[in-house]
């Protein structure tokens, strides 16, 4: 079967972002970007279950501007066989990036889409389960396992309290949470040969999709300080603190 | 405004934090529908029932949404959403999993994990792990939101007395289904809703040693937490996790035990009120955060910690 991996470019996890002294977003100039986390971890999955032979490609899939091109060659150096752009101004917002996957999806006809299951910039957890809605398919979110059988996707989820695990018909939606594997780290040869794979560009237009954006961000803060602490020299000293001035225990 | 509101339960009870959810519906204003969908959910309809402020519960009682598969209970909620200013969920597991597939089936956005209700079509929200928070408007004709539960003071589970209406609607996407679960059942108080947390980190140093906490926790009635770190290295489950991508918690009192304080563990626990962190290395960056810190080995200061509460 073909696997389908949606990624997107976001701020390298390690960033620690400030807000724009005008308070309209978060300052991103100069900053350092990268395929997200959790994307990262969806294309390992892909690339797995090609090694395994499981699957018999691996396409990669991001929306957004020109520069999200260097996120798909990474993904190209990690074993993605070829990468797609949807080229838009900026980054559209779930509800459209999931119709622009739609439009991918259906002329890709994977057996498999593996997505990311929150990017670190919006944390927003959305776009996987509005694109499997859209594309009527079964989903299995926060994935800690994927195991195929035949026509069966078989996902063990991270739920509250434990894992579940639910099979879904193929075609099917997984978004991948931290424990679904170890990303691999991409070799120099793989990044060179990732050049010359193929990359091809989409646009909205083509895919029949509006890209609208329907939620307006009016102002950005950051989160309100905490008052600096205090040290305790002994565990007396922080029990009594405890009992008599938070009055917590 | 009239707000439709899924509950959070699990069919013989409410879940706490459809508490907080109700705060957050009073906050926008306007009558509030509940909806319980599961199998075996009367309890649960009854007790939506008693909460104030609630006109009507809608009770969605079929085999079909069992397991809270989000293929089937989504299409229940798009439909039962018909007339409604707004679609409310807690952010929690269920709530991820299900609502976002609910504003797609309604051709929306979505606007996730609210901290603050500023007017019916405004709301703050945090991002980049909680280090901005955005003030965000949404012009969608629905506004399906999901709810930080830690954010809003919940209301009292008495006071209501509401209709039940039962919900014929069974809604089965026949592409999925339940194979098992292995959840852990605790003596604790659940994780999200404790008064109290004790977390321990990668300083923990192993899985038999997380026992060190359990005294602790004891005394103090509380939950117990961990770091992704030692999640990672295999001490403790996955669903112990506290953090970005683990569970968000605001506790009365925090006791960070041998963690650091990586932004992404931060991102799931500074709202809570009061912070204490044990680490041994005082450049540690929990100590920014913590109220009251402790430079000590975590394997002499918790003993002692024990015995002096």
């Amino acid at each position: 079967m073909k696997v389908l991996v949606a990624i997107k470019r976001v701020i390298d996890y390690n960033v620690k972002v400030r807000v724009k002294a005008d308070n309209s977003d978060v300052d991103l100039t100069n900053v350092k970007m990268a395929v997200n986390p959790f994307c990262e971890i969806a294309i390992e999955e892909a690339v797995r279950l090609k090694e395994s032979g499981q699957a018999t490609e691996v396409v990669a899939v991001a929306v957004g501007p020109t520069q999200c091109q260097e996120q798909l060659r990474t993904a190209l150096a990690l074993g993605a066989d070829r990468a797609i752009l949807v080229e838009t101004d900026g980054f559209p917002q779930p509800l459209s990036v999931a119709k622009l996957l739609k439009g991918v999806y259906d002329q890709e006809q994977p057996g498999l889409v593996i997505f990311g299951k929150q990017s670190i910039d919006a944390d927003n957890n959305q776009t996987g389960q509005m694109f499997a809605a859209l594309a009527g398919l079964g989903q299995g979110t926060f994935a800690s396992k994927v195991e195929i059988a035949g026509d069966t996707v078989n996902v063990t989820r991270e739920v509250d309290g434990g894992l579940q695990t639910v099979a879904l018909k193929a075609p099917a939606v997984v978004t991948t949470d931290l424990r679904l594997n170890e990303p691999r780290y991409a070799s120099l040869p793989n990044i060179m040969k990732a050049k010359k794979k193929p990359l091809d560009t989409l646009t909205p237009e083509a895919l029949g999709v509006e890209v609208k954006a329907t939620i307006e961000t009016l102002r950005v803060e950051p989160p309100a300080e905490r008052q600096g602490g205090i040290k305790v020299d002994s565990v007396e000293a922080l029990v009594d603190k405890l009992k008599n001035e938070a009055k917590v225990i | 405004m009239s707000i439709l509101l899924v509950a959070e339960h699990n069919n013989a009870a409410l879940n706490p934090v459809t508490l907080n959810v109700v705060a957050a519906a009073q906050a926008i204003g306007g009558d509030i529908t509940v909806l319980v969908a599961g199998e075996g959910c009367g309890a649960a309809a009854d007790a939506a029932a008693a909460l104030p402020g609630v006109s009507k519960v809608l009770c969605a009682d079929a085999a079909v949404y069992g397991k809270q598969l989000a293929e089937n209970v989504a299409p229940l909620i798009a439909e039962a959403a018909a007339g409604h200013s707004h679609v409310l969920s807690a952010h929690s597991t269920n709530g991820k999993n299900t609502m976002p597939r609910v504003a797609a089936l309604l051709d929306v956005n979505m606007v996730s994990d609210i901290i603050s209700v500023e007017s019916e079509d405004t709301f703050k929200r945090p991002f980049y792990a909680g280090n901005a928070i955005a003030t965000v408007k949404s012009s969608d004709a629905v506004k399906v939101v999901t709810v930080r539960h830690t954010a809003f003071d919940p209301v009292p589970a008495t006071g209501g007395s509401a209709a039940v209406e039962a919900l014929g609607s069974a809604h089965d996407a026949g592409v999925s289904s339940f194979v098992n679960e292995e959840i852990v059942k605790l003596d604790r108080p659940e994780l999200t809703a404790a008064r109290v947390v004790v977390s321990g980190g990668r300083g923990m140093g192993s899985g038999d040693n997380f026992k060190i906490l359990e005294g602790v926790a004891d005394k103090l009635n509380a939950a117990m937490g961990a770091s992704r770190a030692a999640v990672d290295a295999g001490f403790v489950p996955n669903d112990m996790q506290v953090g970005q991508t683990g569970k968000i918690v605001a506790p009365e009192l925090y006791i960070a035990v041998g963690i650091s304080g990586a932004i992404q563990h931060l991102a799931g626990m500074k709202d809570s009120k009061v912070i204490v962190a044990i680490n041994k290395d005082e450049d540690a960056p929990i100590f920014q955060v913590a109220d009251y810190g402790l430079v000590a080995d975590l394997f002499q200061a918790v003993p002692e910690l024990e015995a002096k509460i």
